[in-house]
This record gives structure tokens, C-alpha cells and sequence, in this order.
């Protein structure tokens, strides 16, 4: 393989660093939000009659903030540094480049104050409204052209598994986001649009996006991230490429036909249904292999696991990647289904999903690529534990909790007495809930915790590096 | 629109016709990776990329240790 190597200040890391501090800034208060409304549902005097901070508004400012603030900031600022190292290349459009950083981060800010403010196109993790989404959709094919022009100025022959993903990622994100928001402005001076497709086929398409914004958002780029930081922060190459290849192709393949098991038990019809739910069946293997491949990385290596506690948050991510991979599929069964749906179970899954995989492999790799980028060394290990800790006890006792409520739930609501009517009246299966949203919440103050300990540490790396940059230009001079 | 083309527009010809074009194309993809093993020494090798600009960096060195 002949190529030239690059040294990294030919690398652009300032596009990379401002997304990673916004990573962490919108992970806080995400997370602050979900704490929030978490305990809103435990102890529901928090709303406060405050029209703005009420559940139905703070929700989607949460899952905004964590999904497309936390989640999409560190995906820009780890794609944009895994480019460049596995293409030895420069990222290509400086100027565009920050372009997406500026426009990703307004598009952001936007719509978590349109929602407390009660504007929204009431789609699932779609909420923005019609001009935040053609903001969006700008951003986006940047970020694709940005990609796609690193790439073709690469110095390596072979493009680095890793970037498949995030090439996936970002195609099929533009693809999902542009149709699931094709609407009608009521006006040009209005927020509110109309649905340009309506009633099943509407639920359909939103479905459509929703589970493959699971699938290429929180699931095929976050493998991007995970095939170049696992193998970078253990020292070895990954397990089998050859794996990683197949692992591409099929989770690929397969994800964009789940999204109506989703829909399961209503007007979609039963075919399309069973169709999801066979495909949903399929997605296990792949997800398994990608796990397997992961994790036999460490092999010869898992006495790492004792001294370095960044191993640690990308062992138990790739834990959690299993486990909900497991989990998805078997909700996904019409009869599991029929007494999942509409209850905690499906929470309690989303966030062993985004908590266990998305935000632990985000966790590893960002304290992977912070040193790196201020050219330091972490300021606090010891934090970097504690971090781990606290981070892994509150995904525990949240899906603990969900599961409790949400199967509790199931059970109640079906149940039946001698002459068929309902054993429980509705509020009896709420009052049954509130213990379990307690220890969630506690959960969730655990998990904010954790990223707040990583938010100073990072702050006292970057004083830290910068002090250090000063002391050696001083002795330069 | 063309006879060829209606035979498209039924479904029970468009479902089997999906399913066989997609199973040999990941039948396909399955024996290209894991046939010849030159190609698989070949594969194999990208998996060194990520290493083959590595910085000198100081947690690098404490990892070492």
C-alpha cells in the first residue's frame, strides 16, 4: 500500500475541536432536560403550570438536544477527524466546514426553542419545523460534499471500513430527512406545514424515518466511530475487516424494512407488518457479528480493561450495542409486541440503546480524541472512573426501572377478570408506575452527573493544553 | 408502457424477483470476501490503516507502560 503520511497539523482539528466542545455542551443540557422530565412524570408539580417546561414540550427538546446536539455534534467531530487519519488527507472546504458547524448548531438551538415556545410538526425526533428543516437539509449536503471530496483527496488507496458507515450514515440521513418533512407551509410566513402524505402512508413514512434514524443516526455511524476508536485506544487492528465488510452490507440492507414494527396492531396492513417484523428477526445477525467483531478486538489485550477506563466505556457500549440488539428484535414480534407497545418497555429499550451504545462508545471515543486534539494529556483519570461508574450504575437502574414499569404496565392493562371486563382501571396502572419513575429518575441523576464530571475534565484537559501550548512558545521565543 | 415493464407492476412476479436479485447479490458479496486467499490477505491488510499514521502522542506512551 503506497501512501504519504500527513502530519497532523495539516489536519484541520479546530472544525473537529468546536464540535466536540458543543458535543458536551448539548449533551449537558439534554441530558439536564431528560432529568427534568423524568421527574416531571415522578412528581408532576415540577411542570409548574409553565406552559413552556411542561412534559409534551420538554420531550422533544431532550431527545433533540441528546440525538441531534450531543449525538450529531460528536458524529461531525469524530467522522471529520477519522477522515482525514485514515485518508492521511486534509479535510477538503475549510470554510464549508464551518458552515456545518454553524448551521448544525443554529438548526439545533432553534428547534429546542420553537418546541418550548409550542411550535412543532408533531413527528417523532422530527419535530422541527418547515424551515429548520430546510436548514437542515443544507447542512447536510455540505456534510456530504465535504465527505465525499475528503475522500476523493485521499493519499490511501482503500477508503477504511470506518467510513463506509459514516458515508451511509450521511446518505441515508439525507434521503430519511428529506422525505419524511416533504410538507405544505400554511404560508410563507407561518411555522405550521401539512403533511404532504396522510393518514396510514403519513404513520408509515414517519416510521420509516423514525427506526432508520435508529438505524444509519444512532446505529451505522456510531460504528463508524466504533471501528476506528476501538482499535486505535486498544492497539490492535480490528478483529476480522473481512467481518466488518459483512457486517456493513447486511445491517445496511436490512434496516431500511424494519420501521413498521412500529406500527404493529393498527391500520398498516398485516403483511407489511410481518414483513418488518421477519427483517427486524434478520438484523441480529448482523448487529451480533459487528458486537462479535468489537469485541474480540481486545483479544490478547483485555488485561487493558484494568488500567485504562476509556477501554472500558467502549466494552460496555459494545455490551449494550448486543443487548439491545437483542432486545429490538424480540419487541418486534407481534405477540411481545401487542403487550410492549404504548408502555415504558419501549423506553426502557430506546435508552439501553442511546444511554448503553450511543452515549458510552460517544464517551470513549471523545476521551480518546480530546487529548489528541489539544495536544495534552487528560487532566483526571481518577474522573474518567468515576465517570464510568456513574454512567454505567444509572443506565442499569434506568432500564431496570423500565422494564418494571413497562412489562407491569403491559401485564396490567390486559388483564382481565371472570366476565371479561378489565381488572384495572386506567389510574390504578398509573399509581402502579410511579415507584419505577422514581428509581429512573435517580438513574438518570446518576447518568447527568457522569457527563458533567467528563464536562469539567475536559474544560481542566483544554486549560491544561493551552497552558502548555503558552509555557512552550514562551521558551520558544 | 412497455410489455416488459407491466410484468414489473404485479407483485407476485416483483416479490420473488426482489428476493432472488438480493440473495444472490449477498451470496455474492459472502464468496468474493471469503474466496482467494490472496484477496484475503489483501482485505485483511486495510485493517492496519488506522495505525498507519500514528501520532506520537503522550497517552499513547502511558498505554505502552
Amino acid at each position: 500500500m503506497a501512501h504519504t503520511t500527513a502530519q497532523p497539523a495539516q489536519y484541520n482539528y479546530a472544525i473537529v475541536r468546536n464540535f466536540t466542545i458543543m458535543a458536551l455542551v448539548w449533551g449537558v443540557l439534554g441530558m439536564t432536560a431528560g432529568l427534568y422530565i423524568a421527574s416531571e412524570l415522578a412528581w408532576p408539580f415540577l411542570n409548574f403550570d409553565i406552559p413552556q417546561i411542561t412534559f409534551g414540550r420538554l420531550r422533544p427538546v431532550h431527545t433533540t438536544l441528546v440525538i441531534f446536539g450531543f449525538g450529531g455534534s460528536a458524529l461531525f467531530a469524530t467522522s471529520y477527524y477519522v477522515v482525514q487519519r485514515t485518508c492521511q488527507t486534509r479535510l477538503w472546504g475549510d470554510s464549508l466546514a464551518s458552515f456545518t458547524f454553524w448551521g448544525w448548531q443554529a438548526a439545533v438551538a432553534l428547534a429546542a426553542i420553537s418546541y418550548m415556545a409550542g411550535y412543532t410538526q408533531a413527528r417523532e425526533y422530527a419535530e422541527m419545523t418547515w424551515p429548520i428543516d430546510i436548514l437542515i437539509a443544507v447542512v447536510w449536503v455540505a456534510y456530504l460534499l465535504i465527505y465525499v471530496m475528503t475522500l476523493r483527496n485521499r493519499s490511501q488507496p482503500h477508503i477504511y471500513v470506518a467510513n463506509w458507515f459514516y458515508i451511509a450514515f450521511i446518505l441515508a440521513t439525507a434521503i430519511l430527512h428529506i422525505f419524511n418533512n416533504l410538507a405544505m407551509p400554511v404560508s410563507l410566513f407561518s411555522l405550521s406545514s401539512y403533511s404532504l402524505q396522510s393518514g396510514v402512508q403519513d404513520a408509515m413514512t414517519q416510521w420509516w424515518y423514525g427506526h432508520n434514524a435508529v438505524g444509519f443516526f444512532l446505529t451505522a455511524a456510531f460504528l463508524g466511530m466504533m471501528y476506528y476508536f476501538v482499535p486505535k485506544q486498544v492497539g490492535r487492528p480490528v478483529y476480522s475487516y473481512r467481518l466488518s465488510i459483512i457486517h456493513f452490507w447486511a445491517l445496511i440492507f436490512l434496516y431500511m424494512w424494519v420501521g413498521a414494527h412500529h406500527l404493529h396492531w393498527t391500520a398498516l396492513p398485516d403483511w407489511t407488518s410481518t414483513l418488518a417484523a421477519t427483517f427486524s428477526i434478520l438484523l441480529l445477525m448482523p448487529s451480533w457479528g459487528g458486537m462479535i467483531n468489537g469485541i474480540m478486538t481486545l483479544s490478547g489485550a483485555w488485561d487493558k480493561l484494568r488500567t485504562d477506563p476509556i477501554i472500558r466505556f467502549l466494552v460496555v457500549a459494545l455490551s449494550f450495542y448486543g443487548m439491545s440488539t437483542f432486545e429490538g428484535p424480540l419487541m418486534s414480534l407481534k405477540s411481545v409486541n401487542a403487550l410492549s407497545h404504548y408502555t415504558d418497555w419501549t423506553v426502557g429499550h430506546v435508552h439501553s440503546g442511546a444511554l448503553g451504545w450511543v452515549a458510552m462508545i460517544s464517551f470513549g471515543s471523545l476521551y480518546h480524541l480530546v487529548p489528541r486534539l489539544w495536544d495534552t494529556r487528560m487532566w483526571s483519570t481518577s474522573l474518567i472512573y468515576l465517570h464510568f461508574w456513574l454512567a454505567t450504575i444509572g443506565i442499569v437502574l434506568y432500564i431496570s426501572a423500565m422494564w418494571v414499569a413497562g412489562i407491569g404496565q403491559g401485564l396490567l392493562l390486559r388483564a382481565f377478570d371472570d366476565y371479561g371486563n378489565l381488572a384495572y382501571t386506567f389510574i390504578e396502572t398509573v399509581q402502579f408506575l410511579h415507584q419505577p419513575y422514581v428509581v429512573r429518575a435517580l438513574g438518570g441523576l446518576f447518568f447527568v452527573s457522569g457527563i458533567v464530571i467528563m464536562g469539567f475534565n475536559v474544560y481542566m484537559t483544554i486549560r491544561q493544553g493551552r497552558r502548555e501550548q503558552a509555557a512552550l512558545q514562551a521558551k520558544l521565543a | 408502457m412497455p410489455e416488459w415493464l407491466e410484468w414489473f407492476t404485479h407483485m407476485e412476479n416483483t416479490k420473488p424477483f426482489a428476493l432472488v436479485l438480493f440473495f444472490v447479490t449477498f451470496v455474492g458479496i459472502i464468496l468474493y470476501i471469503f474466496t482467494g486467499k490472496k484477496r484475503a490477505e489483501r482485505l485483511e491488510s486495510y485493517k492496519n490503516i488506522p495505525f498507519d499514521d500514528d501520532d506520537e502522542h503522550r497517552r499513547d506512551e502511558d498505554s505502552e507502560k
